[in-house]
């Protein structure tokens, strides 16, 4: 049987986390559809066809699916999901809202935010913060499963050979949900890259002192092309908005460069960033446990270290 | 309008849990256990809403075992009127948790469920989306604001990126996040009040509910542990690292 991947996007490209939930449905094994709901989202349907490892693309293009509620798109997988083995999503604010919506309408388990396939119904996923990892088996019929972006490649577009892509066949879409209107959306303007995309992040921490003090921050991120993160405490104390935060209850990144800045590190941060590939940390407090997972470890003021760091940049 | 909180009883959320060394899960022997710091968020968005005059009843209900009644006891410190423990010693999972609170949802009919957007024991975030789904409820999880009005409630989500808003019609399920407030402490007279408040009990068994196990948990490893960097002693020696030797930059 088929695995089908909900994919995520903004009607012209899709998102990092679909490509990484595709890479995860190759490991498990099978043929890969993909799902797209959408309103006039026949780019990023296209782009979803050229990725490798994808055998269909379902297309449900609708004004209903411009902005859409969890319930509508529940009700579209669910309505597809009996054909497969698999439901995959990636598990981003998006797909931990809608998912365990189909899982209950299939009257199955989810396993959320796995980090490795180990066999098509056995899966790695983090327990307690990142403290535990659970080996988990799936025994319902249909797996339902979010993916965690950051533990998997992205699958890449096919080479530009002139081979096929994949078919894309619309489906009918549902009908609207009753109960759930789309309002607005605030969405941070930012030059920068999305957070869990980027290559590099500076993230900050309860030691930036202020909401201002974060411009630091920016600076060296701008030199750098880099995104900005911040700890939990951070966002507590105001100094940066919740979408910058990085950890448990947060974002998982695992970037090519981590520089951590003012952060001491606590469990519930590293659980956000320690499969970072290089860290660096740069705090005050020589003893901050930061420098237990950073490569580099700078025990420094930060506002003399970080503008100093901008600048010879 | 009757609001219905769903609390867990977790590790506390400044413990840092260990594996058990025969790899079967984390051991919880003698471990200090709290309200999971998300439910707390939700306790207190329900008591805001009475002391607004929005909602007329605040209950509380746990899943597990008979030491939930404490995490209770807690929530209605806090100010939930009473307190239901669904009673089972059972390994429960999101999809059981969900299909047990919509019993009670079906017996207590309130117009508002709260719920944390995810528990930090297991770490899954699905509870709340489940119950909608199972009540075929709408839904609207991570809430960072919850204003009721009229027959609906509307709520500004945290999604990736920023925030979103989404207008529900009643009886709704809500998840809290983070920022939908900061929960009050509770007052050692709160704490005294909540010991006379009235809390009920039902066994988890006799609710009609299918309670075995959808998933299996084959072992818990310790995560693979970072090797240990090294200090570098100012800012010229760390660029010139991450220029040569790592080549990040």
């Amino acid at each position: 049987m088929a695995i089908l991947v909900v994919a995520e996007h903004d009607q012209v490209s899709i998102k990092g986390a679909t490509r990484a939930a595709v890479t995860a449905a190759a490991r498990i094994g099978g043929d890969v559809h993909v799902l797209m709901a959408g309103h006039d989202c026949a780019r990023a349907a296209a782009e979803a066809a050229g990725v490798e490892g994808v055998s269909k693309v379902l297309v449900a293009d609708a004004p209903i699916y411009a902005h859409p509620p969890a319930e509508s798109i529940a009700d579209l997988v669910v309505g597809l999901a009996r054909e497969y083995s698999h439901v995959l999503a990636g598990a981003t604010a998006v797909g931990k809202n809608f998912m365990p919506r189909v899982a209950a309408l299939l009257d199955v388990a989810q396993i959320s935010d796995v980090t490795a396939v180990l066999a098509p119904d056995t899966f790695a996923r983090p327990i307690y913060a990142g403290n535990g990892l659970a080996t988990v088996q799936a025994l319902d019929p249909i797996k339902v499963v979010t993916v965690r972006g950051a533990a998997f490649e992205g699958a890449v577009d096919r080479a530009k050979d002139g081979s096929s892509i994949a078919a894309i066949e619309p489906v009918p879409a549902g009908r609207a949900s009753a109960g759930s209107r789309f309002v607005s959306q605030e969405l941070t303007q930012s030059e920068r890259p999305e957070l869990t995309a980027s290559r590099i992040i500076v993230s900050g921490g309860r030691g930036m002192g202020s909401a201002e003090n974060f411009r630091l921050l920016d600076q060296l991120a701008d030199k750098l092309g880099a995104a900005v993160g911040a700890s939990r405490a951070a966002v507590d104390a105001g100094f940066a908005p919740n979408d910058y935060q990085v950890g448990q209850t947060g974002k998982i990144v695992a970037p090519e460069l981590y520089i951590a800045v003012g952060i001491s590190g606590a469990i519930q941060h590293l659980a956000g960033m320690k499969d970072s590939k290089l860290i660096v940390a740069i705090n005050k407090d020589a003893e901050a446990p930061i420098f237990g997972v950073a490569d580099y470890g700078l025990v420094a003021d930060l506002f003399e270290a970080v503008p100093e760091l901008t600048a010879a940049l | 309008m009757k609001v219905l909180v769903a609390v867990k009883r977790v590790i506390d959320y400044n413990v840092k849990a260990r594996v058990k060394s025969d790899g079967s899960g984390i051991d919880l022997a003698g471990v200090k256990m709290s309200m999971n710091p998300f439910d707390e968020i939700a306790v207190e968005e329900a008591v805001r809403l009475k002391e607004a005059g929005v909602a007329t009843e605040v209950v509380a209900v746990s899943i597990g075992v008979a030491a939930c009644q404490e995490t209770l006891r807690t929530a209605m410190a806090l100010g939930a009127d009473r307190g239901v423990l669904i009673e089972t010693a059972a390994e429960l999972e999101p999809l059981h948790v969900a299909k047990l609170l919509r019993v009670l949802v079906e017996k207590e009919q309130p117009q508002l469920v709260f719920l944390g957007k995810q528990a930090i024991d297991d770490d899954a975030a699905q509870t709340g989306q489940m119950l909608a789904a199972l009540l075929r409820w709408p839904q609207a999880t991570f809430a960072s604001k919850v204003s009721v009005g009229g027959d609906g409630v509307e709520v500004t989500r945290e999604v990736d990126g920023g925030l979103e808003t989404v207008a529900l019609t009643l009886p709704a399920v809500v998840t809290a996040d983070l920022r939908l407030n900061s929960p009050r402490y509770a007052t050692l007279p709160n704490i005294m009040k909540a010991k006379k408040k009235p809390l009920e009990t039902m066994a988890a068994d006799l609710l009609g509910v299918d309670l075995a196990p959808r998933t299996r948990q084959l072992s818990v490893s310790e995560p693979k542990a970072r090797a240990g960097g090294i200090k570098v002693p100012d800012v010229a020696t760390l660029l010139s690292k991450l220029k040569t030797e790592a080549k990040v930059i």
